[in-house]
């Protein structure tokens, strides 16, 4: 057996020869390490710009990645490579180091998203058009399995909310249907699909519990969400949150809110309420309502800094110029800040230091301390939307 | 960077918006809009709104859904945001297709 001093020579080794090409750009002699890059969309330009998290500058744009509105990214669980979901059915996978398109497939005409494999071997995208989701080698992207949304007499359901979740599955929902479908794929090129019908109306996103356990669909043509136990599937789909949703008197929601962000802090998660300016506060023990907090509009990311002891916030049109700040002891806003028109998303360091903010109508990305809340940097981009650090590798559903 | 043109010759009637809120009327529906639509309004969560999809729907179908949004749908109501000559002209620019992506 050889050392394991020897072993990281050897892919040193390894990785430099297969670097030769790059020249130097992004060797380990210059210094850059997969674990402080990012990806930022610039949804219009249909291009990625790859920053360094650290020293907080854009070391590279890469273009041609098709329709990026909505687009989302995960990474390879060495971080060297981001997976990229665009609008248009588009997934391009970018070497973070050479910082160029490694592949990319045309895989369908209108997509939402997608996940990677624990192990990193496969990559899943959830499709509106065809409805269904697809999956692909993630070494080389080539199709491993379609698995069309089938239901009813036939139709094709639109599909939200794709996670990965332990145990070699992919976890999903059905926008038209009212489902949700576990997939395993121990031999991926035969998935088997569990099917849980009738969970509710209009399932639009879904999240999964930073443990992996529970899978969580927002829906909007009713109240409530739709609790899925990832250990104890026998017991299905239970709804939580009842009184949660569009209400009587609901506020018009002029952008849907995004579960992925959904912000767990200790026993509780901070969620957004739909039709109403409140984050709310489920204790996740019970999964029941123990708080509200009026906020400054519709809710779109809630996001609960790494350690769990601040909630960030942003919010849908028109009141998108504004981010709040929760401290989580006190459930109170402690700062509100106006970045600039239209902010889109906003993404911690791995340690939470650090918050980045796109402000989409400013083309620009400003960089916040989240201790003084100062700003920190200001890197210009074109219409950012999504901003995507490669820690999000590490990260169960992610 | 613009990802619209207009099409001249559409805005005649004496209603129309005036071009600098023209400009920000195409300006929320790529990107506004778009969140559901698709930027270049080829469809998303919501329905395609190009002039193939949209044939044979009525402007004043189309304005009031603008304007009232679509119940049991996650389509909002725009009328605080949006006045009724200027839904109007949407509509008329939807269904001519006196907007693409470049």
């Amino acid at each position: 057996m050889r050392d394991s001093r020897r072993q990281w020579r050897y892919s040193l080794v390894a990785f430099a020869i297969g670097m030769l090409p790059a020249a130097c750009i992004g060797s380990p002699a210059s210094g850059q390490d997969a674990g402080s890059l990012g990806m930022i969309v610039e949804r219009a330009a249909g291009r990625v710009l790859v920053v360094d998290t650290r020293k907080r500058t854009e070391l590279a744009a890469i273009g041609g990645l098709g329709d990026l509105s909505h687009a989302s990214v995960v990474y390879s669980p060495d971080q060297r490579f981001a997976f990229v979901f665009g609008r248009d059915g588009g997934l391009t996978k970018v070497d973070m180091l050479r910082r160029r398109i490694a592949a990319r497939v045309m895989q369908a005409g209108n997509s939402i998203g997608g996940a990677i494999s624990k192990d990193g071997r496969w990559v899943a995208v959830s499709n509106y058009k065809p409805g269904g989701v697809r999956i692909f080698s993630a070494r080389t992207l080539e199709p491993v399995a379609d698995i069309p949304a089938v239901y009813g007499d036939g139709r094709r359901s639109k599909v939200v909310g794709l996670v990965d979740a332990p145990g070699q599955r992919f976890v999903f929902s059905l926008y038209d249907a009212g489902e949700i479908w576990v997939v395993e794929f121990g031999d991926p090129a035969r998935p088997v699909i569990r099917k849980f019908r009738n969970i509710g109306r209009q399932p639009y996103d879904a999240l999964i519990t930073p443990d992996g356990r529970y899978y969580i669909a927002g829906l909007f043509g009713e109240d409530g969400l739709a609790l899925l136990d990832l250990e104890r599937l026998d017991a299905g789909v239970r709804r939580i949150l009842d009184h949660y949703g569009r209400g009587r008197r609901a506020l018009p929601v002029y952008k849907m809110p995004h579960l992925e962000g959904w912000a767990q802090a200790g026993d509780y998660l901070f969620v957004p309420a739909v039709g109403a300016y409140e984050v709310l506060v489920l204790d996740r023990r019970d999964w029941r309502q123990v708080g509200r907090i009026p906020v400054h509009g519709q809710p779109v990311f809630v996001m609960a800094r790494p350690d769990g002891r601040q909630v960030w916030v942003n919010f849908a049109h028109p009141r998108n110029d504004t981010v709040q700040v929760i401290d989580v002891a006190t459930r109170r806003i402690i700062r509100e800040l106006s970045p600039g028109k239209a902010v889109l998303h906003m993404e911690f360091t791995p340690k939470g230091e650090q918050v980045w903010i796109s402000v989409r109508d400013d083309d620009r990305v400003d960089v916040y301390d989240t201790a003084s809340f100062e700003r920190l940097a200001r890197l210009p981009a074109d219409k950012p939307s999504g901003i995507f650090f490669s820690s999000r590798a590490y990260k169960i559903g992610l | 960077m613009t990802g619209f043109l207009v099409a001249s010759g559409l805005a005649h009637a004496a209603d129309v918006p005036d071009g600098a809120r023209q400009t920000e009327l195409l300006y929320l529906l790529k990107h506004d809009c778009g969140s559901c639509h698709g930027m270049t309004l080829k469809g998303g969560l919501g329905p395609a709104l190009t002039p193939e999809a949209l044939a044979g729907k009525q402007v004043s179908f189309l304005s009031r859904t603008i304007l009232e949004g679509r119940p049991g749908t996650p389509m909002p109501p725009w009328g605080r945001m949006i006045s009724e000559p200027e839904a109007t002209w949407l509509a008329k620019m939807l269904l001519k297709g006196g907007i693409r992506a470049r």
